[in-house]
């Protein structure tokens, strides 16, 4: 699907649309962006439902591309840790800190606390490297694997057509390693550093040991200390002082080998005063086998630094009768490490057969600021155990969470959250909202809020409701002519709105639009 | 246009209509009155498409379509309209995005081309005029929030809108105000053409001296058991139902 291509029009018309109704009518301001607002929701619609036109039930994605592989032998032991760590011309404490994280995870076990069901995960049959094998980095497009190129035309993100994409710069990665980076020179004029990972360490190494590892320690979890010891590659991203990154900065993650584990690692630096918003997207081919992902992302905001975290995530959700599909073990946090800062987590998760994810916030600075819009939808055997941490630890600090379950078919989708308010954050301040909604009657919602207040001066509130998709509003919307499958589309979109206004343009189009492709199916 | 010939319908196994029969042609208004439990709200139901309702026998043809074999939006982008008794709400689903979607949906299927939002502002701002209504709604939640007037308006809105050729109007006027209810009256004859038609579905006869019927028909138990002209509904309006009930009754 060429969402990036009709992104593009929707903008061209958007404009136009804006500038005609400034025009038109004599509006306040407030309006002005009402309007604006109520156009994006139009232009959404429209693309939600050229997309449903050009598509089929089955996981669009599905396909997997020829590309000569280079793997290391099944399992993982010192010397697999080691062959990565050297295969990327790591300096030595790099290798170090990994074989540190490989003793320590050895000594973990797997949690069992999550409400999610799966076969054990064998550890020893997955292969932990891959990677396209003319690996002499491209230095142009010219360079790239005209076959890697063919990937992204599926993928509706064709290399030939992202600088032309003004306002997004994307790193994209195949399996391991980083095969194209545009936009970086725009960037580097402003001193923002956005590399892969591999590329951060040889060339920015004093970051990497200042920074890497202090959000999500390498001893954090069974999943994240798994990633230290093998991570293979993601984006670092550095946004100096006082500097507010003029792009979105974009990555498509992408699982593209059997059997192989991927395990990303994204650490985004926004020193004081700077702002930057990073989008992550992901899809991937179909397959029988289930994968198993294991990401950490690492944000850290200094003095009045903003950061803006986005995902819509559509990895393989299994077949229909729950055969397949990603097994996603995600650690994300971020630490509001200055006064003034902020942090705000977006997720729009529609895909994976198991989704286990908790993007969390650490608010250390006094008056920092931490959000998290969350939408997890899971039709037929999907299931998700999804939610936040917010942990209050400076003054006067502040989080808000949105959270909207969506369940269809036979799936089960928990949130799980913890506002934790520390002896010493006094004032602090959470509201949190977590609505679930139920298509048909064999899924399941869960709601496990967890809150330790430590500090009497805290306000915590925490509202829920589980709702159905009623019969009264199918009918209603049939009646105007709109068919049963686009009229869920439309009330789901509608029930998850104040996360998708969170997402930028494209994001929230692209989002809407897996939204309706996951619901396929799962009504009438 | 509209041909219902001994048409019965139960819901759960109870009979609602009773061999109940009406012509609608093009042009005409019909007002259906009747008391409570007669099988108003029923009748607009079966024939918008509403599921929950069992058809035991007889027929609905609508523009030589076997009415009653269609899908509801079908129904819906052949031309009919429904205005609800009591409009739905649907959170977080823009007002005009929603309506843009429905008349695309109905000029999809008449294989005219979509309208694109520029348009599609221009028709609407044009037609709200016709119900006198806050532009701030159309930038709303769909019915979210809205008072029960101006839920009721935003049906003659979409009316406007999608331009139906047969629209029924199930109790429009309840729970309306004078004014909300000279609105959405104006709104109406002003919509109003030599080609489509109106089915008016009212207990009261102060509606009906807004919108004036060709024909009036008293259902009552499932059946028409009366029909007239307009002056039909002010006596009713003066003796109630009464006296028609028990003429009905007697010979059975």
């Amino acid at each position: 699907m060429s969402i990036v291509s009709s992104c593009q029009f929707l903008f061209f018309n958007l404009d136009f649309f804006v500038q005609y109704a400034l025009l038109a009518m004599n509006m306040d301001r407030k309006n002005q962006i009402l309007n604006s607002e109520n156009d994006k929701n139009i232009a959404l619609s429209d693309e939600q439902q050229t997309i449903q036109n050009i598509t089929n039930q089955d996981y669009k994605y599905g396909f997997v591309t020829d590309i000569e592989m280079e793997e290391f032998p099944l399992g993982l032991n010192e010397n697999i840790v080691r062959m990565i760590s050297a295969k990327k011309n790591e300096p030595e404490f790099m290798t170090e800190w990994r074989l540190k994280a490989y003793r320590h995870w050895l000594k973990m076990k797997e949690p069992k606390w999550p409400k999610l069901h799966y076969p054990e995960v064998n550890f020893d049959d997955l292969y932990y490297y891959a990677a396209p094998k003319n690996e002499n980095a491209p230095k142009s497009l010219d360079e790239v694997d005209p076959e890697l190129i063919r990937t992204f035309d599926k993928l509706g993100v064709p290399l030939e057509e992202r600088e032309l994409l003004a306002g997004v710069a994307v790193d994209a990665i195949i399996d391991s390693v980083s095969v194209a980076t545009t936009f970086k020179n725009k960037l580097n004029e402003l001193g923002i550093i956005f590399c892969p990972m591999s590329e951060a360490i040889q060339d920015h190494p004093d970051l990497i040991k200042k920074y890497l590892g202090t959000v999500v320690p390498y001893t954090d979890n069974f999943y994240a200390t798994l990633n230290s010891a093998v991570f293979s590659d993601g984006s670092f991203v550095y946004i100096p002082p006082g500097i507010r990154c003029p792009m979105e900065l974009s990555s498509y993650f992408r699982i593209n080998a059997a059997k192989t584990g991927q395990f990303e690692r994204t650490l985004i630096i926004a020193d004081k005063g700077s702002y930057v918003s990073y989008l992550e997207g992901c899809t991937a081919p179909m397959r029988d086998e289930n994968q198993l992902h294991a990401a950490i992302v690492e944000l850290i905001a200094m003095e009045d630094a903003e950061i803006k975290y986005s995902t819509v995530q559509n990895w393989y959700a299994g077949n229909k009768e729950g055969v397949g599909g990603i097994y996603n073990f995600v650690t994300k946090r971020g630490l509001c490490a200055g006064n003034h800062s902020k942090i705000s987590w977006t997720q729009v998760e529609t895909g994976s057969a198991v989704t286990w994810k908790y993007p969390s916030c650490i608010l250390k600075g006094d008056y920092s600021v931490g959000e998290f819009y969350s939408v997890a939808l899971t039709n037929n055997f999907q299931q998700a155990d999804t939610g936040t941490k917010m942990i209050h630890q400076g003054r006067n600090t502040r989080s808000l969470i949105i959270s909207k379950g969506i369940s269809a078919g036979k799936s089960n989708n928990a949130y799980r959250g913890l506002v934790k308010v520390s002896s010493k954050a006094e004032n602090a301040r959470n509201y949190s909202q977590c609505d679930s909604l139920l298509i048909g009657d064999q899924c399941g919602a869960h709601t496990y809020p967890y809150m330790e207040i430590e500090n009497p001066s805290a306000q915590v509130e925490h509202e829920a409701t589980t709702s159905k998709v009623s019969e009264d509003q199918i009918f209603y919307l049939n009646q105007r002519g709109i068919s049963t499958e686009d009229a869920v589309g439309m009330i789901v979109s509608g029930y998850a709105r104040e996360v998708f206004q969170q997402l930028p343009m494209e994001f929230a189009v692209e989002a809407q639009a897996l939204m309706s492709l996951s619901l396929e199916g799962s009504v009438g | 246009m509209l041909s219902i010939k001994n048409l019965h319908v139960s819901i759960e196994g109870k009979p609602i209509l009773r061999g109940l029969n009406l012509e609608v042609k093009p042009g005409e208004i019909h007002a259906i009155m009747g008391p409570n439990g007669s099988g108003k709200s029923t009748l607009a139901h079966v024939l918008s498409g509403r599921e929950g309702y069992q058809i035991d026998s007889g027929s609905a043809i609508y523009k030589n379509l076997n009415l009653l074999e269609m899908a509801p939006e079908i129904r819906a982008r052949e031309g009919i309209f429904l205005a609800f008794q009591y409009p739905i709400e649907i959170p977080g689903v823009n007002n005009t995005s929603f309506l843009k979607k429905a008349l695309n949906e109905i000029r999809k299927h008449r294989g005219e081309e979509e309208l694109d939002a520029i348009d599609f502002l221009s028709l609407i701002k044009k037609q709200m005029k016709l119900v006198e209504m806050n532009e701030d709604l159309l930038r709303r939640p769909v019915n979210q929030g809205f008072s029960g007037g101006e839920k009721k308006r935003n049906e003659i809105l979409q009316m406007a809108v999608l331009n139906p050729e047969l629209a029924i109007l199930d109790e429009t006027d309840s729970g309306l105000d004078i004014d909300a209810l000279r609105i959405v009256a104006s709104g109406v004859n002003k919509l109003r053409t030599e080609s489509n038609a109106y089915v008016v579905i009212t207990h009261y006869q102060r509606l009906l001296d807004h919108i004036i019927p060709d024909f009036v028909h008293v259902l009552s138990k499932g059946q028409i058991i009366k029909s007239g002209t307009k002056e039909l509904a002010l006596e009713l309006e003066e003796r109630g139902y009464d006296w028609l009930l028990e003429k009905s009754e007697s010979p059975s």
